[in-house]
């Protein structure tokens, strides 16, 4: 028989097995994670809208086009930038908490499926980097989506200023003029906000992860939701 | 000489609450041979849940020791603790806790995963256990689409999963009719008889009697007797007397 059978040391369960788990998930609880996803995708959006509208204003005073437009408001050339700058912090801000609180939650309500994995012979570690595989398509996706509508925000705000102008002048690519800061142009800013969404999400979802993955499993299961 | 499974030495478990200490458990000492049809018996709140917890891993005692298979369970590393979750015993909960976001044969098959075998391998154990606990026809539902009796088969079948040698179940029957309730009980005594599997499992519920080697009532954190089946069987006649 089995008996005094010395009791072996779990495996670490292939990079690849961990991705279709979490792929899985995603796939399941599609509904509930664009919901998690949304926090994500609005603080994107708000970052993106906000930047992309500077530089198109940056772009088209730079080509001489909007001259008229800001000479209305005297102060507006210098006032700009600050406006912006903090438009730009508070609106990463907003993605931040509002990443953070996302993740917090969405790790919570599954707590019990944390504790039913341990008992299946899951590792601390797995359930970690299952999560932030999980948060990171997610902050990804939400990001992408996010910095689409904040795109479309700022276009539709660039048209009602600038009618079509905007696009003979759109600053598609990075650019850096002579008399003013580097220019990321819209493709740069898009990729750096999916890349931003995600690196947030994964740090946001780290901690309680990392936390309910430490409980031993009949605590996490004991919560109820 | 007889085959100890699971040996508890005066365990005991408190849990704090603020600057309250409540003492689920007051110096457990228990001994289960191997093939053992076990049920912990006693009052709502008396600690069964929490024995429960201690002899499968699934948290630590404050004091004591807790032997599986002549190995002291507080001497095991993370990862031998989560290879013993694995390899050696198969959970069933009252509550079923299958995971919504996988099939039943998704299920079924995790604990395999977890234990790093072959993808077709572990599919076909997966059907073959699916239709052992005659679910063959379910096998790609997700948990939400099954009844509470198809649920709790499949959290016997995720138990099968890699041929544990103790079967740990907490009131399996709690939230099933009373015939689903007899039919799960059959085959977790199934799996006892034929494959000669420990079952240890706590219960309120009187159908649970005359299927036990053995009975421990628990109260107040203690373990207040132990029968033995010749003395159950008895009870049980009483107790269809009543009915
Ligand atoms: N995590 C916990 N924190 C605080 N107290 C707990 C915890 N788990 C159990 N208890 C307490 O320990 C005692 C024993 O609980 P346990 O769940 O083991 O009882 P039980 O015999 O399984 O009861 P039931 O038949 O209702 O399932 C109870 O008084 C309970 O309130
Ligand atoms: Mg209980």
């Amino acid at each position: 028989m089995e008996q005094q059978r010395p009791i072996e040391e779990q495996i670490d369960l292939p990079f690849l097995e961990s991705l279709r788990i979490s792929f899985q998930s995603l796939k399941i609880r599609f509904g509930r994670s664009i919901i998690t996803t949304a926090g994500i995708t609005l603080g994107i959006a708000f970052l993106v809208s906000v930047w992309t509208n500077n530089e198109i204003e940056f772009a088209l005073q730079e080509s001489g086009r909007s001259s008229e437009i800001t000479n209305i408001d005297e102060a507006a050339e210098q006032g700009i930038s600050t406006k912006d700058i903090w438009l730009i912090i508070m609106s990463l801000i907003v993605c931040v908490v509002g990443i953070a609180n996302s993740m917090l939650m969405a790790v919570t309500e599954r707590f019990r499926e944390i504790g039913t994995m341990k008992c299946l012979g899951a590792l601390d570690g797995f359930v970690v980097r299952l999560f932030l595989l999980e948060s990171g398509f997610q902050g990804f996706a939400g990001a992408l989506i996010g910095a689409l509508i904040g795109l479309l925000g700022a276009v539709i705000l660039g048209l009602k200023n600038y009618g079509l102008d905007l696009f003979f002048y759109f600053p598609l690519l990075p650019a850096r003029p002579e008399n003013g800061p580097f220019q990321l142009g819209v493709l740069l800013l898009i990729l750096f906000g999916c890349v931003l969404g995600m690196i947030l999400a994964v740090i946001g979802s780290s901690f309680p992860a990392w936390r309910a993955a430490k409980l031993p499993p009949a605590e996490a299961m004991r919560t109820e939701v | 000489m007889p085959d100890i499974v699971v040996k508890t030495e005066d365990v005991v478990k408190e849990y704090r609450m603020g600057s309250n200490v409540l003492r689920a458990l007051d110096g457990i000492n228990i001994e289960i041979q191997r093939g053992e049809y076990i049920s912990l018996m006693g009052p709502s709140g008396s600690g069964k849940s929490t024995l429960f917890n201690m002899i499968g891993a699934l948290d630590r005692p404050t004091a004591g020791e807790v032997y599986i298979d002549g190995q002291n369970m507080s001497h095991l590393s993370q990862r031998q603790i989560a290879a013993f979750r694995c390899h050696r015993v198969g959970y069933i909960f009252q509550s079923y806790n299958l995971l919504n976001v996988r099939t039943a044969h998704g299920n079924v098959t995790l604990p395999m995963i977890f234990a790093g075998i072959p993808e077709k391998q572990r599919n076909e154990k997966a059907k073959k256990l699916l239709d052992k606990v005659g679910l063959g026809d379910r096998m790609y539902h997700l948990p939400d689409e099954l009844s509470g009796g198809q649920r709790q088969r499949v959290a016997i079948a995720r138990a099968l999963a890699n041929d544990p040698s103790i079967i740990l179940a907490d009131e399996p029957t709690a939230n099933l009719d009373t015939i689903t309730g007899r039919e799960i009980i059959d085959l977790i005594k199934q799996l006892n008889t034929e494959q000669g599997v420990t079952v240890i499992s706590a219960t309120h519920d009187l159908k649970m009697l005359d299927v036990s080697d053995r009975i421990v009532d628990i109260r107040d954190g203690l373990v207040e007797r132990i029968r033995n089946r010749d003395e159950i069987e008895i009870e049980v006649g009483e107790v269809g007397g009543h009915e």
